[in-house]
């Protein structure tokens, strides 16, 4: 009876039991479905709806159309097909999402668990938290991407430079709710008896962290996450609103968004196909969080 | 007996107020909107359209022009002449006599003494002042007496309607900026912001970038005018924005330049609450070819100098073969529609000065093509883009963030990748753009771009002082401050020369024929500037506005104490 419930298959089935729980979550399920479409739709788009490279004066033609058989988003005000920029626009918005969120979560989670677990580091850490926290974020992006856009530019090309210089500043300015949160876990973990006996034993700290603490911290963390993403893609719609982000000729959802605001009256499809798969991609993430979230405690797995 | 003469003349005044249809400060607020903000309220320590304009509702010239592009006296009698003895027979003085009585908002008197002032102010050589072309040629400005003013020229000057004349060298108060020469002047905070001045207003509060409040001004010298007790001018937005808060929301009674797209304007005059005006005047959106290098690899100060000439602008081939690439027409359609005309030139207007230069309205991608390869720009490695010696032909192309702009880079981008240029696009802030500020790398006088795109114009009707600006001694460079015109770094003597002769010209169809071969030596010729769109101004003011008058050769509000609130 006991030599059944060791770990070992326990462990195994673990992925398995989070799915499952994750199942009975709705809205996640539905938030994954539709991010998968969206990631897809960006992904393999393309393959299928190649970009026709029209001349200018062609192009001009069919500018401002509806959607159609040979366009099926419409066009915009020089003709080009909706369609392909909203997937070119798509797969940046996403891979800005996602690495920033990644960058956030990986700076926050480490400083959250340095301070949470050394108490000499504590104090130093969460100041330097206060100290980010209290910055005013979209005038230190603005500055950060006006003194190092150059720069990084000239090293590495203007569109791979403009995301990395992006991706970096929205995820080293949104790191801290991450940083708190996991500390505050971590503050309540490490006096648990298990890591007790884990360090009563003699395990070193990083062994403590990695294999006790860090997979009971993963719930908070992936919440964090998922908002967080929804947090980068809106930031650098804004950057690219203020003329910051990305070169105007790079197509983001949140640069066709502003594209598309003076032919609101006009045109409104130009707006709601953008603001549409914004909207879509932070709804699900948030959702996909939510479902992760309930899936991954223990606590409330199995209820 | 003067005692007794200005008394009565006060005691008239008094007794015919009621009498006049209008009377100063019955109508309330006038609202007005400008997508750029106001930095400034100096006109002398920026270029930029806005603040011009702005600081025109408080500080004003000795004369200035009306709609129709005549001069009109504004702070003087009468307009010099030879006929009034006003400009000396050598063509080398003029004499402005001021109108007697003429206050400040603060209650003191203006004299001459204050114009000579104004002239020491922009000419003082620490000073890097905007204006500075509008001064060419001065020996010496000196009061003759406390209401007249003599101008002295180094030379015989047939235009001597430069200095003190329109909405960009106005007097300012000798007691207020006496401080504030030379190096002084861009640290004279509240001098720059709250100028003491002539006109209908006078600035109350004054938050940069943002706000500009103003009330009537109680000794303006036309005792019935102007109409409205108080005036704002609110900044920043967006163009698309200011002319809907005008023609849609009502919110503002005047929005200058809404540029638009042409459908948009249609739907929104639609809504019936107000109306576009536009001004043909002598805007021209052009392409700015920089000769100096402004490789970030360089150290700052050294960026965008002469020091260091662009590595491969500087080949005529290649800036032609870029001009010829663009069709100037889709441009026109696509982003003005009626408010623009496809030109070639740098000086569009009025007729007489406008060269017959068309050539360049036809595009010849093919030739462009062919020009590159003859001149030795070969795509060697397969990926598109032509080089030679090692210099690849990819260029940083800069503007402003505004959609027709955004358009624009969108189209010259395709063009020029076809006949196998780089391009990379670059979109700044236009308050930052224009700002004028030293210290930001992003404005159009210090151009680390290669290419970049604005509009121009010049105010008044002679060209003279804007041919002036591509001057080689008008580059913008650290030494000045980063101010100038010359944003290309064009320096050629021979043009330098015949800027000089244009000066020393009196003839009228002499002067024509020289501002002509200027304006080709800039375009045709050597393809320095690229003219696009000949642009008219586009305002757009509420039904609930009267008196508007749009100008195109001063500042549009030149007439703003005329202004009304319609009942």
């Amino acid at each position: 009876m006991s030599k059944q419930s060791t770990a070992i298959p326990k462990a195994q089935s673990q992925f398995g039991a989070v799915w499952r729980q994750f199942r009975v979550h709705r809205g996640a399920v539905f938030g994954l479905v539709v991010l998968g479409i969206l990631a897809g739709f960006v992904i393999f788009g393309p393959l299928f709806w190649p970009e026709v490279k029209l001349k200018v004066a062609e192009a001009l033609k069919v500018k401002n159309q509806g959607p159609s058989m040979r366009f099926p988003l419409g066009t915009d005000q020089l003709g080009r097909d909706m369609m392909v920029r909203m997937m070119a626009a798509g797969k940046v918005s996403l891979a800005v999402g996602f690495v920033a969120m990644i960058i956030a979560i990986f700076v926050g989670t480490s400083i959250g668990v340095l301070a949470g677990y050394f108490k000499r580091l504590d104090g130093p850490l969460m100041r330097l938290t206060d100290l980010f926290l209290s910055l005013p974020l979209i005038p230190l992006l603005l500055v950060m991407v006006m003194l190092f856009r150059d720069k990084v530019a000239s090293i590495m090309g203007p569109e791979l430079g403009a995301f990395l210089l992006i991706v970096f500043a929205i995820g080293i300015t949104s790191w801290m709710q991450a940083a708190r949160i996991v500390r505050g876990e971590v503050l309540a973990l490490k006096e648990r008896e298990y890591v007790l006996a884990a360090r009563s034993i003699g395990a070193p700290a990083r062994r403590v962290i990695l294999r006790h603490i860090l997979p009971n911290v993963v719930s908070p963390v992936m919440v964090a996450a998922t908002l967080g993403v929804a947090e980068a893609i809106i930031t650098e719609s804004v950057l690219s609103f203020l003329g910051l982000g990305f070169p105007p000729d790079f197509p983001t959802w949140g640069r066709l968004l502003f594209d598309g605001l003076q032919y609101l009256q006009l045109y409104p499809e130009r707006v709601i196909w953008p603001g549409l798969a914004i909207s879509l991609t932070v709804l699900s993430v948030n959702y996909i969080g939510d479902g992760l979230r309930d899936a991954l405690d223990p606590r409330t797995r199995g209820r | 007996m003067k005692l007794k003469s200005a008394l009565l003349g006060a005691a008239c005044a008094f007794a015919m107020a009621p009498a006049a249809f209008a009377e100063r400060g019955t109508d309330g607020e006038v609202k007005l909107t400008f997508p750029q903000a106001v930095s400034i309220m100096n006109p002398y320590l920026s270029s930029g359209t806005k603040d011009i304009y702005a600081s025109s509702m408080v500080i004003e010239p000795l004369a200035g022009y009306d709609d129709a592009g005549t001069l009109i006296p504004k702070l003087v009698s009468e307009i010099p002449s030879f006929e009034n003895g006003g400009i000396s027979e050598d063509l080398t003085t003029i004499t402005w006599k001021l109108l007697p009585g003429l206050m400040w908002a603060d209650g003191s008197a203006l004299t001459a003494a204050d114009v000579v002032f104004t002239g020491q102010y922009c000419m003082d050589p620490a000073g890097g002042c905007a204006q500075l072309s509008k001064f060419d040629g001065i020996a010496s400005i000196e009061a003759v007496d406390d209401l007249s003013v003599k101008i002295t020229f180094t030379a015989p000057k047939p235009n001597p309607f430069n200095a003190f004349v329109g909405s960009t060298s106005p007097i300012l108060q000798k007691a207020q900026f006496e401080a504030c020469l030379g190096a002084a002047a861009p640290t004279c905070t509240d001098q720059n912001s709250m100028p003491i001045g002539t006109g209908p207003f006078k600035v109350t509060a004054f938050t940069v970038n943002d706000t500009v409040s103003m009330e009537a001004n109680a000794n303006y010298r036309d005792p019935a005018k102007p109409a409205f007790a108080s005036a704002v001018i609110k900044g920043g937005g967006d163009a698309e924005g200011s002319a809907r808060a005008v023609m849609e929301t009502g919110e503002f009674d005047y929005a200058w330049n809404t540029q638009i797209p042409p459908d948009s304007q249609a739907a929104m005059a639609a809504a019936g609450k107000g109306q576009f005006v536009v001004a043909f005047g002598t805007l021209v959106e052009r392409l700015e070819m920089n000769m100096t290098d402004p490789s970030a690899d360089l150290p700052e100060g050294e960026r965008s100098t002469a020091k260091h000439p662009h590595p491969f602008l500087t080949d005529i081939n290649v800036r032609t073969a870029l001009s010829m690439a663009i069709d100037r027409q889709i441009l026109t359609e696509v982003g003005y529609g009626a408010g623009g005309a496809p030109t070639c030139n740098v000086v569009p207007a009025p007729a007489m000065y406008a060269s017959d230069n068309t050539a360049c309205l036809t595009q010849d991608i093919e030739g462009a093509k062919a020009l590159l390869e003859s001149s030795g720009w070969v795509d060697s490695d397969g990926d598109g883009i032509r080089e030679k010696d090692g210099k690849k032909l990819s260029i940083l192309y800069q503007s402003t963030v505004n959609p027709i702009r955004q358009d624009f880079q969108a189209l010259i981008k395709d063009w020029w990748s076809e006949i196998g240029v780089e391009t990379e696009l670059k979109a700044i802030d236009p308050s930052v753009f224009f700002g004028g500020d030293a210290g930001s790398p992003d404005t159009f006088q210090k151009f680390y771009a290669d290419v970049e795109m604005y509009a121009n114009n010049f105010d008044g009707t002679d060209p003279e002082a804007y041919l002036t600006q591509y001057k080689c001694d008008k580059a913008p460079s650290p030494e000045n401050q980063w101010q100038g015109e010359n944003m290309n770094r064009f320096c050629d003597p021979a043009y330098d020369a015949m800027v000089s002769e244009l000066s020393g010209t009196r003839d009228a169809a002499k002067r024509a024929e020289l501002a002509k071969k200027l304006n080709d030596m800039v375009t045709k010729d050597s393809r320095i500037v690229v003219p696009l769109v000949h642009r008219g101004t586009l305002s757009a003011h509420s039904n609930a506005l009267g008196g508007v008058k749009i100008n195109a050769w001063d500042t549009e509000l030149w007439n703003v104490a005329d202004w009304f609130r319609v009942k």
